[in-house]
């Protein structure tokens, strides 16, 4: 393979080298296609221009697309600059600048389609032009538009290549080309088979190219590459459409083509010998449209039976474009691996996916399961908090303009603002009711529409933004299938930081022994000094704070409204339920299985979000029926009632 | 004479805790059995499991004549089989009246349209007297039952599990938090309830124990330590030892 | 018995007594009486306010009696809504349709005629076919069937599912919060069938009532919403005393206990779970013809809470407080929300109430539940203690 490439490099740069050295004698003898160029006789003078080889062409042709081209009345060409009446010229040749009237010289326009003709000349000196980002943007345009001529050049331009990533790319798109277009079949088969563990989108678009095919329909199967042939009967009616549009058959009458017929032939208020009255039965019509017929009134009815025999006479195919069957079946193969290739990526991409949707349930429910799953209290304020934490990052980026400092601020700061919300909360409503679940359920649901409400007041109905520093704005590109924003990795990342925070607090610190003092026996921890009213309100600062953080982070990619928290608050109470309540690693299970089943629904049906949500609700609600309790139970006794 | 309740070879764990350890019991109709033991040995896990709250590890529970096994029935499938029980905790239903309490436990059918129905039978009213009666509640029959007393509490418990007319009566420390007149007259109402059927008593105090003057069964570590009279099992070293050794 | 029945229930007495005053006073007030003191709209909010009181009577049933706070009750009243809605849009879309086909030089067939309705009410979602969900919606009586039959038998399948596995408190609240979710989210498809977040709409028009005007329409939905509220009141005032209710009051006490006196507890649950869901869709249904446009936003898990805190500031585990509680409350949203109470000028600051209404509710709504837990009913209670004493 490589060897080949390197034969045709050696072909091609040892041609132009016997000939002139100056560009205008060229110009001269193709100065009728140069001075008015049109895309048929242009690329006369293009080819002499380009196989000249010589250093100016580059700049000329540039310049010559950019309409900065002047012609004397002599016929001379001249690189120009005008400014008023006068005119700043360049020799082609020379490179000597001089200053001379407007009015001797003449500037030269091409059309689109020639300067199109003028790029594709000047790609080839482009690639292999001193300028790194001059040859990048030859390459560039060439993998925009790929055509048969640009191989040559580019294969030549391989060797030469001094930049490491440009040459890979080089290689990549000349094998791209050749397996185009490349004249010899068994380049080109070697080229489409070296395409085979290749998975970006630009590769299986060259395959698909190659398998480009188009539909026939014929008395007889034709002698040429058949991609595969159809049975008509499958679609019946599209089929005899396409027979019609081949000309191989008369036009069958719709509906309301029979209907405009009948409507036309209405005599002295009857059809065909039908009364008017009749026709609200689709069979009377036709019979009657039949009757017309017979009169030669209107053309015969096509029936089914008339269709089908058509049909039946046909051959309906599919034939590639490429007229070489080794090279399609090659391109065949290749694609079957490159999509099997592919569907192992996409089942990769997928679960990095499903895992940051299971770290943002995970951030948004971790808060909850603190309230709900250690303190047993339901908090339907938790989303309006995280809405709440989201809001202060706003605020904070209203104030400091440098993203990652505002981003460094805001995360504690909503935390505070989220934990005192919190703390204040818990000692005004829910520390009067303790032992009555429900009726905090609905007190705090009564101050969450009051949050919801005040939000909107204050910050307005629309969305307001939260926008990430540079340094998260990006993606994480493992290959054209398998991709991750930076954004959600850093979700990831702090949805792990608080897994380890959370259960270090509760398993390490004071303030986690005490908590699971006063979870598991009340009486006995406040017996002991503990305070348990201290520890309640310590608990659920914690969880509201989290929500804040939370917040920060949901925030950055998605939009920030007053309705943010009850987008989360039920799938958060599901995540913590399934998980099994009082339980972190519980929620991380729970968060695990919505985030991955959310994913695995929406890739079995990727049209609908909102019915993968639909769905999952409805697994929810059977699992709970195998694991009332959730999949990290307690067991026994303590999980009684 | 045949056994009502047959529990045999049960066990339950939780969380790897053995609360009942290859326990086995038997009890006979009419009979008046208590059971005794020190905290944790099992006694309210074994209530647990023949009222169906709990399902063993292994073992079986076999009830009645016919030998059913209880194990694959729910709660109110073994209630209305002829198990009542008694919490340890007067349950009473506070915000309604003794009335309604003693109507609820009846011995009437009990599918939701009977009751929209009315298809109850017709003697409640005197069902409901005959009770009341018994359990000294006659004159607070209108009452909230939440304004009685802790003892009338437990007194209008045990009148629901009468009104339920059980074949057997489990009940979970029935004299806890009682003035000695009232341990007098619950003791009475057990004794007599136990002249018709089975009476399964759990209780920690010996005086009411003796009282009872029944058949003892010791649990320790979830398992029968010893059985027999009560002077018979106080006799038994090692019941000497778990209540005294520790 | 039926004496017995309202000498132990006086309330019910008093309740119908002062329901057919109010009905007799509306309407000799109507547009359609002549005397026009209640506009139209106005008459029709009062009669959407009866059919919210219904299904808030309903809600007091399943929570303040049964203890299952159930966070989907709404949605009943919603499919309830949609079900009859669904029959309200075909026929008056026929209705139009057929007209405009009788210009046509051909009688149309069946097929176009069907096909015409179909782009008619599907156009907006861009389809024209019927999907499998409106295959009964040509037939009144089948859709009239659904609007109870089908709140029903969700909350069939759904209670037994939920209390079966013994979903009790507010897990179960969670569950009946996520079906509300998932039913919401599926209504908002159009892959559903139901016109997606459009809705159905033109409900206020009655296919075959083309001559009767708005204003004595109104009048008759509102009569039907004063009758079905007066039935359902006593239906469930019929459910909740004598010894069912007890056993239903019981379970929301002690539901173990209930259990181990030989009731299996989840049939009840089940029972009042599904009468108050159908209950739920006979509201529904009398609902939106009134309102005269149903989406599906109607069905979010919010308006079902929303139902509780009527419930709750109307007083729990008395039917007439829910009533009061359902019709204060909604009464007075309007009339924030509407704009008719007057704004606050602070000097510094207006405060607006459609933008503070909210606000307002959701902080009594803390009050109530913290201060006054037996709501506005709970004031009855200290009349009659006063009454007492003196």
């Amino acid at each position: 393979m490589r060897s080949a490439l390197f034969a045709l490099i050696l072909v091609i740069c040892s041609g132009p080298m016997a000939f002139a050295q100056t560009l205008q004698p060229i110009l001269q003898t193709h100065a009728k296609e140069i001075a008015k160029p049109s895309r048929s006789s242009v690329s006369d003078a293009l080819d002499a221009i380009a196989v000249s080889g010589l250093p100016q062409v580059t700049g000329f042709l540039e310049q010559w697309a950019n309409k900065n081209v002047w012609q004397r009345n002599d016929g001379v060409f001249f690189i120009g600059m005008a400014s008023g009446d006068d005119i700043s010229l360049t020799d082609v040749d020379t490179g000597t600048t001089t200053i001379a009237s407007k009015s001797d010289y003449k500037q030269l326009k091409p059309n689109g389609g020639v300067r199109r003709l003028i790029g594709t000349a000047l790609v080839q000196f482009q690639l292999i032009d001193p300028d790194l980002s001059r040859r990048e943007s030859a390459v560039a345009s060439i993998a925009r538009r790929p055509e048969a001529a640009q191989l040559a050049p580019l294969l030549a331009s391989i060797e030469p290549e001094v930049d490491g990533a440009l040459k890979a790319r080089k290689i990549q798109l000349a094998n791209f080309l050749s397996a185009r277009f490349a004249d010899d079949p068994k380049d080109r088969i070697a080229a489409i088979n070296s395409l085979s563990s290749d998975t970006s989108v630009e590769a299986r678009a060259v395959l698909n190219q190659i398998l480009s095919t188009k539909a026939g329909v014929a008395k007889s199967l034709p002698d040429a590459n058949v991609a595969a042939t159809f049975d008509p009967m499958g679609t019946p009616d599209m089929s005899y459409l396409a027979l019609v549009n081949a000309d191989f058959a008369p036009a069958k009458q719709t509906q309301a083509d029979i209907k405009a017929a009948l409507e036309t032939n209405i005599v002295e208020g009857r059809i065909g010998g039908f009364a008017l009255n009749q026709m609200t039965d689709p069979t009377i019509r036709e019979t009657a449209y039949a009757a017309l017929a017979a009169d030669g009134l209107v053309p015969r009815l096509i029936t089914k039976g008339a269709r089908d025999a058509a049909l039946e006479d046909h051959v309906f195919f599919a034939l590639y474009d490429e007229p070489n069957a080794d090279i399609t079946n090659a391109a065949q193969t290749v694609l079957k691996t490159v999509e099997s290739r592919v569907a192992t990526a996409q089942i990769a991409d997928l679960t990095l996916d499903a895992l940051s949707l299971a770290s943002i349930f995970f951030l948004a429910a971790i808060g909850l399961a603190i309230t709900f799953g250690v303190m047993g209290v339901i908090n339907m304020a938790h989303g309006e908090f995280i809405m709440m934490g989201a809001y202060t990052g706003y605020v904070v980026q209203l104030f400091v303009t440098n993203y990652t400092v505002s981003l460094m601020i805001a995360l504690p700061l909503a935390f505070a603002v989220t934990f005192a919300a919190g703390v204040v909360m818990e000692r005004l409503v829910i520390r009067r009711l303790y032992h009555r679940p429900l009726e905090t359920l609905l007190a705090t649901f009564g101050i969450s529409i009051a949050l919801q409400q005040l939000a909107k007041n204050v910050f307005g109905t629309q969305a307001r933004p939260l926008t990430s520093p540079d340094w998260l704005a990006g993606a994480w590109v493992f290959n054209d299938v398998i991709q991750i924003s930076f954004i959600r990795i850093a979700i990831f990342v702090l949805a792990l930081l608080f897994l380890g925070l959370i259960i270090y607090i509760l398993k390490r610190t004071r303030l986690g022994l005490e908590v699971r003092a006063v979870t598991q026996n009340p009486g006995m921890a406040s017996s002991m000094g503990i305070n348990p009213d201290r520890i309640n309100m310590m608990t659920f600062g914690l969880g509201s704070g989290i929500a804040g953080i939370a917040g920060v982070a949901i925030g950055l990619y998605a939009k920030v409204t007053s309705e943010m928290g009850s987008d989360y608050i039920v799938q958060s109470f599901m995540t913590v339920v399934v998980g099994g309540v009082g339980n972190v690693w519980g929620t991380l299970a729970g968060a695990a299985m919505i985030g991955f089943g959310q994913k695995g629904i929406e890739w079995l049906n990727p049209s609908n979000t909102l019915a993968a949500q639909t769905y999952m609700i409805l697994f929810v609600i059977l699992f709970i029926q195998f694991r009332p309790k959730g999949i990290v139970a307690l067991k026994g006794r303590a999980a009684g009632d | 004479m045949s056994a009502l309740l047959e529990v045999s070879g049960v066990s339950v764990s939780f969380d790897g805790f053995k609360a009942i350890n290859n326990l086995s019991i038997q009890v006979a109709e009419p009979e008046l059995r208590a059971i005794i033991g020190p905290n944790g040995a099992g006694k309210t896990t074994f209530m647990d499991i023949v009222t169906g709250k709990t399902k063993p590890d292994e073992g079986y529970v076999i009830w009645g004549e016919k030998s059913v096994s209880l194990l694959g029935m729910s709660e109110s499938q073994i209630a209305q089989a002829g198990i009542g029980r008694k919490f340890q905790k007067p349950t009473v239903f506070e915000a309604q009246t003794v009335r309604e309490n003693i109507t609820l436990a009846l011995k009437n059918p009990r599918k939701p349209l009977d009751l929209l129905l009315n298809r109850a039978a017709l003697d409640t009213e005197e069902r409901v007297r005959a009770i009341s009666d018994e359990i000294g509640l006659s004159d607070a029959l209108d009452q909230t039952s939440g304004a009685l007393s802790h003892g009338q509490k437990q007194w209008l418990e045990i009148g629901m599990l009468l009104a339920q007319d059980p074949r057997l009566l489990l009940v979970d420390e029935p004299a806890a938090g009682m003035s000695a007149v009232e341990r007098e007259k619950t003791t009475d109402i057990l004794v007599h309830a136990a002249k018709t059927r089975a009476v399964i008593v759990v209780e920690h105090d010996m005086d009411f124990v003796r009282r009872l003057n029944c058949k003892v069964t010791v649990l320790h570590q979830g398992s029968v330590l010893a059985e027999g009279s009560l002077d018979h099992v106080t006799k038994n070293k090692d019941v000497v030892d778990v209540y005294l050794g520790r | 018995m039926n004496n017995s029945f309202i000498a132990k229930n006086p309330s019910v007495l008093w309740f119908l007594l002062g329901l057919s005053l109010f009905t007799v006073l509306v309407s000799i007030l109507s547009e359609a009486a002549g005397t026009a003191l209640i506009s139209t709209s106005f008459l029709k909010t009062l009669g959407k306010t009866l059919c919210l009181c219904l299904v808030a009577i309903a809600m007091d049933v399943v929570w303040g009696y049964c203890g299952i706070l159930s966070l989907g009750h709404f949605a009943f009243f919603g499919i309830g809504g949609y079900a009859i809605g669904m029959w309200l849009m075909y026929d008056r879309t026929k209705d139009i349709v057929v007209t405009s086909l009788e210009n046509n030089i051909l009688p149309p067939t069946p097929d176009e005629i069907t096909t015409a309705i179909g782009s008619q009410i599907f156009g907006v979602v861009g389809s024209s076919e019927f999907p499998v969900i409106w295959a009964f919606s040509h037939s009144l009586t089948l859709q009239l069937l659904a609007v109870v039959l089908v709140p029903g038998l969700l909350a069939l399948v759904f209670g037994w599912l939920a209390f079966r596995s013994r979903v009790t408190g507010v897990y179960l609240s969670i569950l009946t919060q996520a079906m509300t979710l998932a039913l919401s989210l599926y209504f908002f498809q159009n892959d559903t069938g139901l016109r997606g977040n459009n809705g159905l709409s033109g409900l206020q028009n009655i296919p075959g009532l083309d001559d009767v005007s708005q204003a004595t329409l109104s009048l008759w939905f509102f009569w039907a919403s004063a009758f079905a509220l007066g039935s359902g009141y006593l239906l469930f005032v019929w459910m909740t005393s004598g010894k069912f209710g007890s056993v239903i009051r019981a379970i929301r006490d002690n539901e173990a206990r209930v259990r181990f006196l030989g009731y299996h507890v989840e049939s009840y649950k089940l029972f009042i779970f599904t009468v108050t869901a159908m209950v739920a869709g006979v509201a529904g249904a009398l609902y939106y013809p009134q309102a005269g446009i149903i989406n599906p936003a109607e069905i979010a898990p919010i308006a079902s809470i929303y139902l509780a805190v009527w419930v709750a500031i109307g007083g729990r585990g008395r039917l007439y407080g829910a009533v009061i509680g359902a019709a204060v409350v909604s009464l007075m949203s309007s009339w924030f929300t509407g704009g008719g109470a007057p704004d606050i000028n602070l000097g510094i600051y207006v405060i607006n109430w459609t933008d503070w209404w909210l606000v307002l509710l959701g902080l009594t709504f803390v009050a109530v539940t913290l201060f006054f837990p037996k709501g506005i009913g709970g004031l009855f209670d200290l009349l009659a203690r006063k009454g007492k004493q003196s």
